[in-house]
C-alpha cells in the first residue's frame, strides 16, 4: 500500500457539559494513505463530525494522537480542505467569489487566474451559469456544490467531507458521487468521507470504518475491493451487495446491543 | 401600494386629531398651536433664514460628533467582540460609563469646553461612543461560528478572519446599529443645545419656551422628526445598496 498520510490512534474527545463529562469519542483509530478514499460510517450522534473536526484542526483531542504527514495536528491548515455538513458559504460573496476566496492566500496566482479557476471548478460541479449569484439565491444542493468546488479549488492533500450530499436529491447525489470519483482521481488527493449512507460508502471508498455510539468508537473496518471503473451497475453486483450486507448486519447488531443495554439499565 | 396608503393614513389620523382639538378651541393655542400657526411660523423662519441655518448648524454638530465617535467605536467594538483580552479590558470600563446619564455630564462639559461646538461634539461623543462599542461588539459576537471556521480551514490567520470574515459578516448588523444610534444622537444634540447654545434647533426650542411661542417649539420638534425620518431613510437605502446579498435572505 502507498505511503501513510494520516494516522489517528487512541483518539479520545470528552466534552465538559452542564450535566457533567460526556465522552464523544473513545479510543478511536483510523489511517488514511496517499490517494486513498476512506469513509466513516455510523449512526447519528456516534461522533463522526466530532472526529472530522479534530482532523480539520478546528477542535482539540483530549486523548491520543492524530498525525498528518508526520506532524501532530494542532490547527487548521491548507493541506486539508473541508466540506461541512451545514452549508457554509459566505453569504456576501457571489458563487464564484466564494470559490475564489479559497485562493486568497495563493500568491502565485493573479486575480484573473483565480477567477478562471473558480469558474472552471463551478463548471465541474455543474453550476455553469450560476457564477454571479448570491448563496441566498441558490438551493441547498447548489450551495453545497459551491462548497465542494471551494474545497477542491486549492487542491488540498486531504479532503474532509462531512455528509456533503446529505441534502441532495437522489439524482443529483448520484451525479455528485460520480463527479467526486472523477475529481478525486484527477486531483491525486485523499479523502475522509463521513456519511450514514451505506451504498454511498461502499461505492466510493477504498476502505470503510464503521463506528458505534455511546461512546463513539471503532466497530468494524472493511477494505473494499471492487473494479476500479466505477459505474452504477456496480451496485447490483454480488461483491457490492456482500459488503453492504456486512455493514447492515454490523449496524443491526449495534442497535440490538443498544436496546439490550437500555433494557438492562431500566 | 396598499402599505403606502396604510402608512399615510397613520400620519393623516394624527393630523386630523391635531386639527380637531386646536381649530375647535378644545385646547388653547398657548398649549397647542394650530397647524396654520405652525406653518406661518415656518414661512417666517424660512424667510428670515434661521430655519435652514439652524438645521445646518445642528446637522454639522451631530455629524462631527457621530463620525468621531463611530471612528473610535468601530475598531474598539470589533476587537471587543473578537478578543477575550480586549473584552476584559474594555467591558467593565464601557459598561460602567454607559450607564451614566449623558445629561449629567453637561455641567462638566460646559466647564471644560464652554458653550463652543466642542461641547456639543463631546456630549454627542459620550452618548454615541459607549453605546456603539457595546452594540458593535455584540454584532461581532453574533457572527456564526460556522463562517469563522470556513476562514480558519482556508488558512486565514486571526487578523484575516476578523477582517475578511467577522467584520464582513457583521457589517449589516453594524450598519443597523449605526442607524439606531444615529437616532439617539439627535436626542443628545438637542439636550446639549437646550442648555448651552446660541444657535441650532435645540436652542430655538429653548428660546421659544421663554416667550411661550409654542408654534416655534412645535415647528422645531417637527423639523427634528422629519430630519430624523429622512436620514433614517437614507441609512436604509444605503444599507440596501451596500448589502445586496441581505435582501434575498429576508422573509418578507
Ligand atoms: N461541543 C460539544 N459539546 C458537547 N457535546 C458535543 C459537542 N459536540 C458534539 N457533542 C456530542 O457528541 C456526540 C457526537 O456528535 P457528532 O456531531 O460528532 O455526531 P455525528 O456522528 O456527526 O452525527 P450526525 O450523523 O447526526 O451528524 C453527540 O452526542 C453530541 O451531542
Ligand atoms: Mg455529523
Amino acid at each position: 500500500m502507498s505511503e501513510l498520510l494520516l494516522e489517528a490512534s487512541h483518539v479520545g474527545r470528552t466534552f465538559e457539559t452542564k450535566k457533567g463529562r460526556f465522552t464523544a469519542l473513545n479510543d478511536v483509530h483510523l489511517t488514511i494513505h496517499q490517494h486513498e478514499f476512506v469513509s466513516l460510517l455510523g449512526p447519528s450522534g456516534c461522533g463522526k463530525s466530532t472526529f472530522l473536526r479534530l482532523v480539520a484542526g478546528l477542535d482539540q483531542i483530549t486523548d491520543g494522537t492524530i498525525v498528518l504527514n508526520g506532524q501532530p495536528i494542532t490547527r487548521p491548515g491548507r493541506d486539508r480542505g473541508v466540506v461541512f455538513q451545514q452549508y457554509s458559504l459566505l453569504p456576501w460573496l457571489l458563487a464564484w467569489e466564494n470559490v475564489a476566496f479559497a485562493l486568497k492566500k495563493d500568491r502565485l496566482l493573479n486575480k484573473k487566474q483565480k477567477k478562471e479557476l473558480a469558474y472552471h471548478f463551478l463548471k465541474l460541479v455543474g453550476l455553469e451559469g450560476f457564477e454571479t449569484v448570491y448563496p441566498s439565491q441558490m438551493s441547498g444542493g447548489m450551495q453545497q456544490r459551491v462548497a465542494i468546488a471551494r474545497a477542491l479549488v486549492f487542491k488540498p492533500k486531504l479532503l474532509l467531507m462531512d455528509e456533503p450530499f446529505g441534502a441532495l436529491d437522489a439524482q443529483t447525489r448520484r451525479d455528485m458521487q460520480d463527479l467526486l470519483v472523477k475529481v478525486f482521481k484527477e486531483a491525486q488527493s485523499s479523502v475522509l468521507f463521513v456519511t450514514h449512507d451505506i451504498d454511498e460508502a461502499v461505492y466510493l471508498s477504498d476502505r470503510v470504518y464503521v463506528m458505534a455510539s455511546g461512546p463513539g468508537r471503532n466497530a468494524k473496518e472493511l477494505t473494499i475491493e471492487l473494479p476500479d471503473a466505477r459505474d452504477w451497475s456496480l451496485q447490483l453486483t454480488e461483491p457490492f451487495i456482500a459488503y453492504k450486507k456486512e455493514i447492515i448486519l454490523e449496524l443491526q447488531k449495534q442497535r440490538r446491543e443498544a436496546a439490550e443495554k437500555a433494557a438492562a439499565t431500566r | 401600494m396598499r402599505l403606502k396608503i396604510v402608512s399615510a393614513s397613520g400620519i393623516a389620523l394624527v393630523l386630523a386629531v391635531w386639527c380637531a382639538v386646536t381649530y375647535t378651541g378644545m385646547v388653547g393655542s398657548l398649549f397647542l398651536p394650530t397647524p396654520t400657526a405652525v406653518l406661518q411660523e415656518a414661512v417666517k423662519e424660512i424667510q428670515s433664514g434661521v430655519f435652514f441655518s439652524d438645521i445646518e448648524v445642528s446637522f454639522y454638530r451631530i455629524t462631527i460628533g457621530f463620525v468621531f465617535a463611530t471612528a473610535f467605536a468601530l475598531p474598539i467594538g470589533v476587537l471587543m467582540g473578537t478578543s477575550k483580552t480586549w473584552k476584559a479590558f474594555w467591558e467593565p470600563l464601557v459598561g460602567f460609563i454607559r450607564y451614566m446619564p449623558v445629561v449629567a455630564f453637561i455641567p462638566m462639559s460646559i466647564l471644560w469646553f464652554g458653550t463652543s461646538d466642542m461641547q456639543k461634539f463631546f456630549i454627542i461623543f459620550l452618548g454615541v461612543f459607549f453605546q456603539e462599542v457595546i452594540m458593535i461588539a455584540d454584532n461581532c459576537k453574533r457572527v456564526k461560528r460556522s463562517v469563522v471556521e470556513v476562514g480558519m480551514t482556508l488558512g486565514l490567520n486571526r487578523l484575516e478572519v476578523i477582517k475578511d470574515i467577522v467584520v464582513r459578516a457583521a457589517m449589516p448588523s453594524i450598519w443597523d446599529t449605526l442607524r439606531t444610534v444615529w437616532g439617539w444622537a439627535w436626542t443628545y444634540l438637542v439636550v446639549a443645545e437646550l442648555v448651552a447654545a446660541t444657535s441650532g434647533l435645540g436652542f430655538r426650542i429653548m428660546q421659544a419656551q421663554r416667550y411661550l411661542s409654542t408654534e416655534t417649539i412645535i415647528l422645531g420638534i417637527l423639523t427634528i422628526g422629519v430630519l430624523g425620518l429622512i436620514t433614517d431613510l437614507i441609512f436604509g437605502l444605503l444599507g440596501k445598496f451596500f448589502f445586496p446579498w441581505m435582501e434575498k435572505e429576508k422573509i418578507n
